[in-house]
């Protein structure tokens, strides 16, 4: 199964390896991985989309938390919370295609924001299976270049995640 | 020291605006922090601690012959303590070759504090002389590191350092310090912090209550209980509170190699060690016991065999202070997460409270069962071969030493025979590298050992082939005059090796023999030291006596063992506790 975990870690350059080298090291699933730093400058926020079975996922938890450098975790999959991915996308926009295009930007309410004689660069907000029906949607051949975030996320309701 | 007080001495207030370098900070910040021994080798990355370190002579400094040997012989030291054992390294090779004991500590997870020296700050990434990424190349292997940017940051992160490695589940922190960081020239005011907080680190202190409760009561409901050990116990100091619990409820227990020596055992409810070459008894107690308590134990492979087949019969209650040890392989049913030995203290008390009392019918049943799996003789041999049995070697070593020693081991048939013949009564007696396996370990192990208790006598087990790792050791071992003594199970084969070609490879015995090897007795004397070599059974007594009769020496004795012997009982891969191989018996030795 999917999980989507959200962590607080040190803002210190080796806590990004510890984490990367920490799923190589054990042979855990990633999927993506996105960091930057939070209000709190010595914080940075880390949102990590991993799959395995339920004892997998336990045992990357805690191999997570055992990391000097986490400082909160949070699995976002086992309560409500909003994701949220960003892309960005480069088509092939010729004077046939654009009607079509433009059509599919408004559907996904999406942005154009680059555009040349011969191309768009389209930028989408949402939730990930979104940008995947985007993709999806544009006809044949048109793209040219993807650039995703990586999920990040945050749970609803009150409660944060914060020190 | 010139008369002036000790800089940093806090009980002197003029000091506590001492300017010192970060040379002497480091210095200074292992003195405060209670560290009597480092042990060490010199290089250009560390030559401003080394300065800062002729000066003080509150710290012993021990001069290895390989950074190898620096990293295990602290290690050996924290084994035998409960200290923080520490060295000090240098950049590059002095870093690298000292990764191999890093990685040693941290399988068995010894507190230990290892000091690197690291090129000056502003050429890092320069690929400078003797630059490695010593944070990289150690981050798989450490509890913790740290690179030190700022000579400010120093002392903290040395109490940060200090704090990790022996808190919670102990392990190796690396400390990476710049050479300029250490630059005597640029002084800072010095105060070694009380205390450190990490808002990202706080290991449990106790058990859940309820949860302790509920092991308890399960417990008492057993009718085939077994009790489960393993180093935790020993690391964490509960090795009393453990006995007591066991001999309380009058359950039989065994041990994982790592925690040998936790329960008494020459005691009789103690089973012998369990796992791929664990007793009989212990491993069928496993398959069939219907409650399984572990405490201070990982489940490592060597331990479950096949998990399919592990405990089949059996709730399983699991006390580790590190939650990720817990449910890691075997699925647990009543998961503890606390310092063994706060746990024990309260089971204890919940005992007390509850007033219950096991289940005495059943429990006479399940030790004469246990007692009928013991008639196996699982650890058999032929006693009245003509050639050293190691077996019989150590047995002999048991004898002579009247089982007070301190043993280190090597890692190989040699290991095992120790684990399975030497019975230990105390924690901390038996030194080995269980999780890594790591041949060269025993005799470096025996130094830092030996250094923490010079009075005790301390001998290490080894393999021929094991042996020459560390030898270069032996020269440390000389300009110290540690009396240790050596006891070679010379069988001119890598045993353990040969044993598993013997099983699983037809014999086939593919570089496992041990070629050219030196003259043990003629090594050992030049490097200043007394060697003895014993080739028949009714002189090894004699000859074991008299090497421990040099109390002050250092005694390598080479003996000559039988090199086809094999290590009984075997679970071989893919098998469960109850599908041992075990050793040939009387008739069948004389068919073959
Ligand atoms: C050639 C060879 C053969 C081997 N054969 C066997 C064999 O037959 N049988 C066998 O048992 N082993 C064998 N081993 C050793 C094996 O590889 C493992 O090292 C060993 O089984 C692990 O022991 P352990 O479970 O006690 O864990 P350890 O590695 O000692 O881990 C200790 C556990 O205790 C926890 N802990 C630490 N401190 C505390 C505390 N204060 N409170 C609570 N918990 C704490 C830790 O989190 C950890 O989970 C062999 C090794 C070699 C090299
Ligand atoms: C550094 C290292 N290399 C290789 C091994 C694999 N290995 C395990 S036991 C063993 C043989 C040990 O031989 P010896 O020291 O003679 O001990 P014996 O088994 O004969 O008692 C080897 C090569 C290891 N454990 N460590
Ligand atoms: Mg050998």
């Amino acid at each position: 199964m999917r999980h989507i975990l959200s962590m607080l870690v040190e803002n210190e350059s080796g806590a990004l390896s510890r984490i990367a080298g920490l799923f190589s090291a054990r042979g855990y699933n990633i999927e993506s991985l996105t960091v930057a730093p939070t209000d709190e400058p010595t914080l940075s926020r880390m949102t990590l989309v991993t799959s395995g079975n339920d004892d997998i996922v336990e045992q990357i938890k805690k191999q997570l938390n055992k990391l000097i450098d986490v400082v909160k975790l949070q699995d976002l999959s086992e309560g409500e919370h909003i994701e949220r991915e960003m892309m960005l996308v480069k088509l092939r926009a010729t004077r046939d295609d654009r009607d079509e295009l433009m059509r599919l930007v408004d559907i996904f309410r999406a942005k154009v924001i680059d555009v040349t004689d011969v191309s768009y660069v389209v930028e989408l907000t949402g939730a990930s299976k979104k940008l995947d029906a985007f993709i999806k949607a544009v006809p044949e051949g048109l793209i040219i270049e993807v650039v995703r975030s990586g999920p990040t996320g945050i749970s609803r309701g009150e409660k944060g995640l914060t020190v | 020291m010139p008369d002036q007080p000790a800089p940093g001495d806090s009980s002197n207030p003029a000091n506590a605006l001492m300017q010192l370098s970060g040379a002497e900070i480091t210095v200074q910040a292992l003195i405060d922090e209670g560290v009597e021994t480092v042990f060490g080798y010199p290089g250009g990355a560390v030559l401003h601690i080394y300065d800062a370190l002729f000066k003080r002579d509150e710290i012993k400094h021990i001069l290895v012959r390989h950074e190898q040997g620096a990293s295990h012989a602290a290690d050996g030291y924290a084994r035998a303590t409960g200290k923080v054992g520490v060295c000090l390294v240098t950049s590059g090779p002095g870093a690298t070759n000292a990764v191999t004991g890093i990685a040693t500590a941290y399988m068995d997870s010894i507190p230990m504090v290892v000091l690197t020296g690291q090129v000056p700050t502003p050429v890092i990434g320069s690929d400078a002389f003797q630059e490695v990424d010593t944070v990289g190349i150690t981050r798989p292997c450490v509890k913790h590191n740290f690179l030190v940017k700022r000579v400010e940051d120093l002392a903290l992160t040395i109490k940060k350092a200090f704090y990790i490695a022996k808190s919670g589940r102990p392990g190796p922190v690396v400390v990476d310090i710049p050479k300029d960081v250490t630059d005597p020239n640029i002084k800072i005011p010095y105060q070694y912090p009380v205390d450190v907080h990490l808002r990202s680190y706080s290991p449990a202190q106790r058990g859940h209550h309820g949860q302790i409760k509920r092991a308890v009561e399960k417990l008492l409901a057993a009718k085939r209980p077994v009790f489960y050990t393993g180093g935790g116990v020993v690391l964490g100091d509960a090795a009393e509170a453990l006995t007591t619990l066991v001999r309380q409820l009058g359950y039989p227990i065994t041990s994982t190699l790592m925690g040998l020596g936790a329960y008494p055992m020459t005691d009789k409810q103690f089973l012998g060690m369990l796992g791929m070459h664990g007793t009989y008894e212990a491993n069928m107690a496993m398959h069939e016991t219907d409650c399984l308590i572990a405490i201070g134990a990982r489940f490592d492979d060597r331990v479950t065999g096949k998990i399919e087949h592990f405990c089949p019969h059996a709730e399983i209650i699991h006390v580790d202070v590190d939650p990720s040890s817990i449910s890691k392989t075997v699925k647990v049913h009543v998961p503890i997460v606390g310092p063994v030995q706060s746990v024990l203290e309260d089971m204890l008390a919940v005992l007390e409270d509850l007033g219950g009392q096991p289940d005495r019918d059943a429990l006479t049943a399940w030790w004469q069962q246990i007692d009928q799996w013991r008639g196996v003789d699982c650890l058999r041999y032929d006693r009245t071969s003509q050639v050293i049995k190691p077996q019989f070697a150590v047995e002999t070593l048991y004898k002579v030493t009247n089982g007070d020693l301190y043993l280190t081991s090597d890692v190989g048939q040699h290991q095992m025979f120790a684990a399975q013949f030497y019975p230990f009564d105390k924690p901390r007696r038996w030194i080995n590298s269980g999780g890594l396996g790591t041949m060269g370990f025993g005799l470096p192990a025996a130094m830092g050992v030996q250094i923490a208790h010079p009075d005790a006598p301390v001998a290490c087990i080894s393999g021929e082939a094991s042996i020459l790792m560390c030898i270069q050791e032996m020269a440390t071992c000389k300009q110290y005059d540690l009396p240790i003594k050596v006891i070679l199970l010379n069988n001119g084969y890598m045993g353990m090796v040969r044993q598993w070609q013997e099983f699983f490879y037809e014999s086939r015995y593919a570089h496992s023999y041990v070629d050219a090897l030196p003259d043990f007795v003629h090594l050992a004397e030049s490097f200043g030291h007394v060697g003895m070599r014993v080739e028949k059974p009714d002189e090894l007594e004699a000859a074991m006596r008299e090497a421990f009769g040099m109390k002050d020496r250092f005694v390598f004795l080479d003996v000559v063992v039988d090199p086809t012997e094999n290590v009984y009982p075997m679970i071989c891969a893919g098998k469960g506790h109850h599908e041992m191989e075990l050793p040939p018996t009387m008739s069948e030795r004389e068919l073959a």
